[in-house]
């Protein structure tokens, strides 16, 4: 059964976190078509957390077609239109990042300035999207 | 929304001890269903206010409702809707629990005995032990059964975890929330401890001396607020009076920004706030009285 986690401190809302975390297992293939996620009750149970913020998840989760609740049953992992990132993609991006982290760490950065420096570029290169 | 979807309003509310305001210009709109957390300081007025919203103190100005009643009116059958559980929560130490669920059957309208045994049963917690040999989770623990046993629509804790280790602690909120996903509670709990809160709480409410400082719905005010960090800058950036809190370093200027008015000059990163440090620019501000920031509820 799938286990969420909680990160109290990443300033991420918690029903996002929630999310996240399928739509990262999903891409991943650790969250496979047909998969029950566990019940809100087991989740709050699991993690002290306010159901709200868990039924929030699980609505906006179904609302992006990730997920679909069976009343009675669960909540069920859909196919995924977008097929899941292939293999061979997945594989060379990270082998991509693993060498570029490689020579960051060369140059002499650490976690905290390889963790800036990477935000800073990925909101840069967002903002150039939206202009 | 219609009132009784509001499990408390409150207009207007003041509370003036001998010693002077302990509370002022109370107005809150608190959606039923959520759960919500009080918070600020010690001193701040939050036992004041939660013993108006049970009608353990009576308002010195404006009108309480909790579940679209006037608490000054409050009949028995409307108080036997509201649970309350006060700091450190009491038990009478030389009762066994068993005689302790016999009491509360007695004094209560409406009491699911079957529902607390059943709780306590499942936590371990025998009937047959004095309530003072139980350990400090443990008594927290028969106190919320016992509250939870009248089935409350409004369930009010004041501090209801601040005297519990991390353990005690989490299988305390556990117990909560667990009940609040059977439904039909709204949960209103006071707490000084800020950490945490976001995964318990969707409401928020912060008071500082004596005032609402901020209120609303939690993913509202985060989604609102942003931390705005850039160059250093002696210009003033609050005309359009949406920065909570500036603090400048040598080289640069750090913002606390609400609505996002502030558009987003070159050279600056805007990033989301974490629910403690909102909480904490806000209690951080001086005491001078101003509108409270109200979020996530229509007027």
């Amino acid at each position: 059964m799938f286990v969420f986690r909680l990160d109290t401190h990443s300033g991420v809302p918690p029903y996002l976190q929630l999310v996240q975390q399928v739509r990262q297992a999903v891409l991943l293939g650790f969250l496979q078509p047909g998969d029950r996620l566990p019940l809100i009750r087991e989740v709050v149970e699991d993690l002290a957390i306010n159901p709200n913020t868990v039924a929030k998840a699980y609505r906006q989760m179904e609302q992006e077609n990730l997920v679909t609740g069976r009343p009675g049953q669960g909540t069920f992992v859909n196919e995924q239109q977008s097929a899941a990132m292939s293999a061979s993609t997945y594989t060379s991006l990270r082998r991509g990042l693993a060498t570029w982290l490689r020579r960051a760490y060369a140059a002499g950065l650490d976690e905290q300035a390889v963790n800036a420096l990477f935000t800073s570029v990925h909101q840069q290169t967002r903002n150039e999207d939206v202009a | 929304m219609t009132a009784t979807e509001f499990a408390l309003r409150t207009d207007g509310v003041g509370k003036r001890y001998r010693k002077g305001w302990a509370l002022r210009d109370c107005t809150l709109a608190l959606p039923a269903g959520g759960v919500i957390a009080l918070v600020g300081p010690n001193g701040a007025g939050k036992t004041t206010l939660l013993r108006l919203v049970v009608g353990l103190l009576a308002p010195s100005t404006g009108t309480v409702e909790v579940l679209g009643h006037d608490v000054t009116a409050s009949t028995p059958q409307t108080l036997s809707r509201v649970g309350f559980l006060a700091q450190d929560h009491p038990l009478y130490k030389r009762f066994t629990v068993a005689e302790m669920l016999r009491f509360g059957r007695a004094c209560n309208l409406r009491f699911d005995q079957g529902l607390a045994e059943r709780r306590l049963a499942k936590l371990g917690i025998p009937l047959d032990r004095r309530a003072g040999t139980l350990s400090g989770g443990q008594q927290a623990q028969v106190a919320l059964a016992l509250a939870l046993a009248k089935r409350p629509d409004l369930l009010v804790l004041d501090e209801p975890v601040a005297s519990l280790d991390p353990l005690a602690r989490h299988e305390f909120l556990q117990v909560l929330m667990g009940a609040v996903a059977e439904g039909g509670v709204t949960v209103l709990f006071s707490s000084h401890v800020v950490h945490e809160l976001e995964r318990v709480c969707d409401h928020l409410v912060v008071l500082n001396h004596g005032r609402v400082t901020l209120t609303g719905d939690i993913d509202t005010l985060l989604a609102e607020h942003r931390l705005l960090v850039g160059p250093r800058t002696a210009t003033d950036l609050d005309r359009a009076g949406a920065v909570v809190e500036a603090v400048h370093s040598d080289r640069h200027t750090t913002l606390l920004v609400r609505d996002g008015a502030i558009p987003t000059a070159p050279g600056w990163q805007a990033q989301p706030i974490a629910l403690e440090d909102l909480v904490l620019a806000y209690l951080r501000r001086p005491s001078e009285p101003r509108a409270a920031v109200t979020s996530g509820v229509a007027a």
